[in-house]
């Protein structure tokens, strides 16, 4: 739970136990709806714009740090992932206009890709993975180029989608469509890994061996969570590229991989409320370094300021709590 | 046929340069353990500072020397100030500050520099001398296989005939033992991290004029070339990662010569499967490699 590299895992997963029986995961859902739901009245275009995209982030981050945090395995691929639900989105909606039809689509092939890259991943470990991984997210953007009739190389494809119903505004029903899919997103993984599941990723992810021992199908468990980050990486795709109305290999460059890789660090490993804390900042940090750049006047700081602040926050927070922000506390009360 | 010996030459010329990048991974990953991920974006730096002070001073030369040196000092920078501080009791922790490493490396170079592609010079002219009519090298290639050449027998002298290469040999092997011998351990990890930087950024200094140009992130493709050359030569073997860079060279060659340039980012990908699948040891593992 406290992310990798726990001393006590058996303590921590105790304690874990009893919180989450003491709140059922769909109350926070049901709240946190409303919650978007008000906002989303009150905000700004602009910034309901920008709560949708948190709201994007989120589900992507939340199936990452379930793959990561609780299961050990590190993936730097889920831009491409998420490069190919946004694709396959934008395909099948030009050539249906069908939303539902085209996110099915969409989640069916980045599963399929997901099972295909975590059959490699588990007979892989630590630097093997993230380095067959982040090839993975170099290489994918390059097949847009490769088969440009389709993918219409480096200027992408625009997407056709059906006008927000009624008199809703654009960037409301943007919000709307966002946090449905990431709240319904969080639910599923509160769920999954609540039960006996959640139990086997943890055990493969302290020990292999004991795993193993138990009774835990360890490959099997290891592609299983694979699979299912890489359905939430298809979906925050496809979210992205409706948002943008449009994809293209810019979109999903490998610096994308690695902020969600900061985003789950930051907010502590395994925790989906840290992956949210990581989706917020993920659009929040830039938007305050946009701020910053646009007052110095200096044109080259945008964009790179905020991958400064997220390089060194990464690294601060990997070298002081590798747990994330949310361990600190865990950590004092267990030194204590 | 003259256009397949071309392709072979070219291949072995990318080959000598990813022999160098992986020769760099090669020696973090025997001193200290950890894949280092930013060894790409490290190498990009250095390359910017050579890039500056040639344009400055108007000689190659002494921005190629610029290069290495601050490369030298990069690399000892990030072992004294980071590396050293991260917890090892997972390997994902070193994979991800080094993953932060890059970010800050590639904002601080864009901050500075600017996003934009820059041309960078050749000291040698790039087009091939021919022999019976077929195109073979260019001075350029030839240049290449001579600083790596250089750079392979330097550190294999320094590791099999220096003291100071069996102490960092030794402090790799058993950390323990050779600090009771009296061998500064952490000092011959910091060395080791010097080389590794040193020898990337030479890479870096060889292979960004062939491609696109100067960028922040440059190496991105080069790193994941490099990475499987590494993979292919197993990640423990000096030989094997000079071996695997010819190896992914002459593939990269001949992919995109005969089946098109976009084809050769996944052709890399698809060897870097079939070996992590295959013989995750790499081909050339001697004893078999614990992967857990």
């Amino acid at each position: 739970m406290t992310g990798v590299l726990q001393k006590s895992p058996t303590r921590s997963g105790q304690t874990l136990a009893r919180r989450r029986r003491r709140v059922p995961p769909l109350v926070p859902i049901i709240l946190g709806a409303l919650l978007v739901l008000a906002l989303t009245y009150v905000l700004p275009p602009f910034r309901n714009y920008q709560l949708a995209t948190v709201g994007a982030y989120f589900t992507v981050t939340a199936g990452l740090t379930v793959l990561t945090g609780l299961n050990g395995q590190l993936s730097l691929g889920h831009g491409a992932l998420m490069a190919t639900g946004a694709y396959t989105f934008a395909l099948a909606q030009n050539r249906w206009l069908s939303m539902p039809l085209s996110v099915l689509a969409a989640i069916l092939t980045t599963t399929l890709a997901g099972v295909v890259i975590g059959l490699a991943a588990a007979r892989l470990r630590g630097p093997y993975l993230a380095g067959l991984t982040l090839a993975v997210a170099v290489v994918v953007p390059s097949v847009t180029s490769t088969f440009d009739e389709t993918f219409n190389s480096d200027m992408g494809l625009s997407v056709a989608l059906d006008p927000p119903p009624g008199v809703v505004p654009m960037e409301q029903w943007q919000a709307w469509l966002c946090w449905a899919g990431a709240l319904v997103t969080a639910f599923l993984l509160a769920t999954l890994v609540r039960g006996r599941f959640g139990r086997d990723l943890r055990a493969v992810r302290d020990d292999e061996t004991a795993a193993r021992l138990a009774g835990v199908h360890v490959a099997r468990t290891q592609v299983i969570a694979f699979v299912v980050s890489a359905a939430c990486a298809g979906l925050a795709g496809v979210l992205f590229a409706f948002l943008a109305q449009s994809v293209s290999p810019g979109a999903f460059p490998l610096t994308l991989s690695l902020f969600l890789v900061m985003a789950i660090v930051i907010g502590g490993l395994g925790r989906l409320v840290g992956a949210l804390l990581g989706a917020v900042l993920l659009v929040a940090l830039p938007a305050l370094a946009q701020t910053a750049s646009e007052r110095s006047g200096s044109q080259h700081l945008e964009g790179n300021l905020a991958l400064v602040i997220f390089g060194v926050v990464l690294v601060v927070v990997m070298l002081a709590a590798p747990g994330g922000l949310a361990s600190i506390h865990t950590n004092f009360r267990r030194k204590r | 046929m003259d256009r397949f010996v071309y392709l072979t030459f070219d291949g072995l010329s990318r080959g000598a340069v990813y022999a160098a990048f992986a020769l760099a991974l090669v020696l973090i990953w025997r001193a200290a353990r950890i894949v280092n991920f930013a060894q790409g974006a490290m190498a990009v730096a250095a390359v910017y500072v050579g890039y500056s002070v040639t344009e400055k001073t108007g000689s190659y030369w002494l921005g190629f020397a610029a290069s290495l040196v601050f490369g030298l000092l990069l690399g000892i920078a990030v072992e004294k100030a980071v590396m050293r501080f991260v917890d090892h009791s997972s390997p994902l922790n070193g994979v991800v500050v080094a993953l932060g490493l890059v970010l800050i490396v590639q904002g601080v170079l864009g901050i500075l520099y600017g996003n934009e592609y820059r041309p960078v010079e050749t000291p040698f002219r790039r087009d091939a001398f021919e022999v019976g009519g077929v195109a073979l090298l260019s001075r350029y290639d030839v240049f290449v296989f001579a600083a790596v050449g250089a750079v392979v027998v330097a550190l294999t002298v320094l590791f099999t005939r220096t003291p100071v290469g069996l102490r960092m040999r030794a402090a790799a092997f058993a950390p323990d033992v050779s600090r009771l011998l009296g061998v500064p351990v952490g000092g011959m990890l910091t060395l080791g991290w010097a080389l590794a930087a040193a020898v990337g950024s030479l890479a870096g200094m060889l292979v960004v004029p062939t491609e696109l140009g100067l960028h922040p992130t440059a190496m991105d493709v080069v790193f994941v070339s490099a990475f499987t050359a590494a993979v292919v030569g197993g990640l423990d073997s000096p030989i094997g990662a000079v071996t695997g860079g010819l190896i992914v060279g002459l593939l990269l060659s001949y992919v995109s010569g005969y089946l098109g340039a976009t084809v050769a980012p996944m052709a890399v990908l698809l060897l870097l499967v079939v070996v992590l699948l295959g013989r995750p040891g790499g081909l050339f593992s001697s004893s078999k490699a614990r992967l857990a």
